[in-house]
């Protein structure tokens, strides 16, 4: 039952992986990503780690996988070309995973881990659990917590300003949108430069 | 099941994100590999945990969740920024670092 419930997963998860890196459009490509995150989930039940589990379904699946589905519907899934300029990247790239792969199995059957083998030791019923896992997250590593919790709200905090349109009182124009048809031509030589010209331009 | 098993899919998984990173161009798609690689990595730290019999290995994969997460953020707020200076979505032509 285990066994059968492991290949599923796995070929569940090789599966979504193969579909992140072979769709053509971005947005089958998070859609392959939500499937692998599911068949890792039922993988992480497997090695008891109850609480894992759920944060990933939970935090990749239902709150990362809507922000790359908002972000994908909103710069428009477009394909990409085809034409690649650095001669011989379609060959060259899956020889280099290929090569990755067979170095980290010999890492791996060379290792001299005698637990590898078998299936660990045995564990109570406790183990993985969110009681387990709080516990160790509130009185042994309170520090990382905390910092992991000030890590994120600097990262929502970039992710604004980056993200943000600049408004007018800055100096910076108001968004490339407005100005474009106004001002080609200075927009043209140096894109990334333009909106700081647009912004003194009268509108 | 024995943990190789798992430790030998972790290896295949991150293996298909390392390639996914070098074979494709789109910023989004490049970010979708590298949530790859993070879980390959969680899975490898999860089966380890599994094996030793501890569970502050599931904690590390917690982190490693919240760093992801972080990643993500930030990197789908310069895809954005991106697309709203109107720049090609594509990592060779934006490539003006490179001197």
């Amino acid at each position: 039952m285990e066994a059968v419930l492991f290949f599923v997963a796995a070929i569940g998860a090789l599966g979504g992986a193969i579909g992140v890196i072979a769709m053509r459009n971005p947005f089958y490509g998070v859609l392959a990503l939500i499937v692998h995150l599911f068949s890792l989930a039922v993988l992480f039940l497997l090695l008891t780690a109850a609480f894992v589990a759920a944060a990933q379904v939970v935090v990749y699946a239902g709150a990362v996988m809507v922000l790359y589905v908002f972000v994908v519907a909103y710069v428009g899934g477009g394909a990409e070309s085809a034409w690649e300029p650095i001669p011989g990247q379609r060959f060259l790239a899956p020889l280099l995973g290929t090569a990755l792969f067979v170095e980290l199995a010999i890492a791996v059957l060379a290792s001299s881990l005698l637990a590898l083998g078998h299936d660990g030791p045995h564990v109570n019923p406790g183990f993985g659990d969110p009681a387990a896992i709080g516990y160790l997250l509130l009185e042994k590593f309170l520090i990382p917590f905390e910092a992991s919790s000030m890590l994120l709200m600097l990262a929502a905090v970039g992710a604004i300003v980056l993200a943000a349109r600049r408004d007018p009182a800055e100096g910076v124009g108001r968004g490339s949108s407005e100005h474009s048809s106004e001002a080609p031509a200075e927009r043209s030589e140096d894109s990334l430069a333009a909106p700081a010209h647009a912004g003194g331009a009268p509108s | 099941m024995s943990i190789d098993w798992y430790i030998v899919l972790s290896s295949l998984l991150f293996a298909i994100g390392a390639m996914g990173i070098l074979l494709r161009r789109s910023p989004i798609v490049i970010l979708l590999c590298l949530e790859l690689m993070l879980n390959a990595g969680n899975l490898a730290l999860v089966a380890f945990s599994r094996m030793v019999g501890n569970q502050q290995g599931q904690v590390f994969a917690l982190v490693v969740m919240v760093v992801a997460a972080c990643e993500v953020v930030v990197g789908l707020g310069l895809i954005v920024a991106i697309f709203r200076r109107k720049l090609p979505l594509d990592v060779d032509e934006l490539r003006e670092l490179r001197g």
